[in-house]
């Protein structure tokens, strides 16, 4: 199925779950993720099942105003 | 967060119970380098120091990869923002990923409403504070200088509001000194100017307004040597709030000698 992860387009099996989202793109802590603008905890990355055409962020910390 | 002041202590920062020694919140974007930046916190001894999120595998991302580490290093309390957000639930989403990466509830609310100006949207900003504070955050919100806004944030349980001086990276300094002299005149919670401070006589002078604190980032961040500056910033913020405490004469119009008339050499009367 296509997932896009931060605005790039990306094929993973049926029944991916976030997890599986970020091994396949070697994210790197620290991160917080959202799928759909909805925050999914850290704690649901291994439950929280992706679906076609999902939009997923996986942001990180940078400098700040 | 490091271990709050004690409550006793000198006219210490509140805000939502806890106490900083500092007046002065420092931004952490557009310095020349890494160093500079660590160097420039250093100098100012900020209260909090301002952080944001971007997409992993971006450009600034990677190029701030060392940024955690520096974080990490200071261990000076992180006010993260919702910067680049223009939606309430950009806002609210980005907010609630900000308290798991830097596990921390405080929260620098942006809501975005024009991207020229980078003026607050406040027609949305009161609802999205409230949900924001709801679910447990510590709200300091980027606003104008609108009283009725800041009011409405305060009616809505936000303990501190940060009218701008100005738009963001303007350095212009306050532009509507009457409206924002009304806002220390009328709101009791404490005020942090936020956005277009370009000088240390622009954080003095609205710290002599009885202003609480000041935020600030490319005064410091763009000037020539951003080290000094975060000192003489530092140094500014609290000569206003002495300034402040201490009761400044009253200005008048007529001049009034300093020194004895009577006994004056050479005075006749006429």
């Amino acid at each position: 199925m296509r997932i896009v992860v931060n605005h790039i387009p990306h094929e993973l099996p049926a029944l991916s779950k976030v997890s599986d989202l970020l091994q396949l793109i070697a994210a790197k802590p620290p991160y917080a993720v959202a799928v759909n603008l909805q925050f999914i905890p850290r704690t649901q990355h291994a439950h929280h099942l992706l679906a076609e055409n999902d939009q997923v962020e996986v942001i990180a910390p940078v400098t700040g105003g | 967060m490091t271990a709050p002041l004690p409550l006793h202590s000198a006219d210490t920062l509140v805000l939502y119970g806890e106490a900083f020694a500092s007046r002065l919140l420092l931004g952490t974007s557009r310095y020349p380098s890494p160093q500079i930046l660590e160097n420039a916190i250093r100098m100012a001894s900020p209260a909090m120091i301002t952080a944001s999120l971007r997409r992993q595998g971006s450009g600034t991302a990677i190029a701030e990869s060392g940024f955690w580490e520096l974080l990490k290093k200071m261990a000076v309390p992180v006010l993260p923002n919702t910067a680049g957000c223009h939606s309430p639930q950009e806002a609210i989403t980005t907010a609630q990923m900000a308290r798991e990466v830097f596990n921390t509830p405080w929260i620098k609310l942006e809501l975005i409403g024009d991207d020229y100006t980078l003026q607050p949207d406040t027609l949305q900003l009161v609802q999205t504070a409230e949900h924001l504070i709801k679910d447990g955050f510590k709200v300091l919100p980027y606003c104008t200088e609108d009283l009725i806004l800041c009011q409405r944030l305060v009616d809505v349980g936000c303990q501190a509001v940060m009218p701008w001086a100005a738009p963001i990276g303007t350095g212009q300094g306050p532009l509507n000194p009457y409206a924002m002299q009304l806002l220390r005149e009328r709101l009791t919670v404490p005020l942090i100017v936020d956005a277009g401070l370009g000088l240390p006589s622009h954080a003095c002078t609205v710290m002599e307004w009885g202003y609480d604190a000041v935020l600030l980032n490319t005064a410091v961040a763009l000037a020539t040597d951003p080290i000094i500056m975060a000192k003489a910033f530092a140094q500014a913020v609290s000569a206003g709030r002495m300034a402040f405490l201490s009761g400044a004469m009253t200005a008048q119009d007529s001049a009034e000698a300093s020194t004895p008339l009577i006994g004056t050499p050479f005075w006749h009367q006429a």
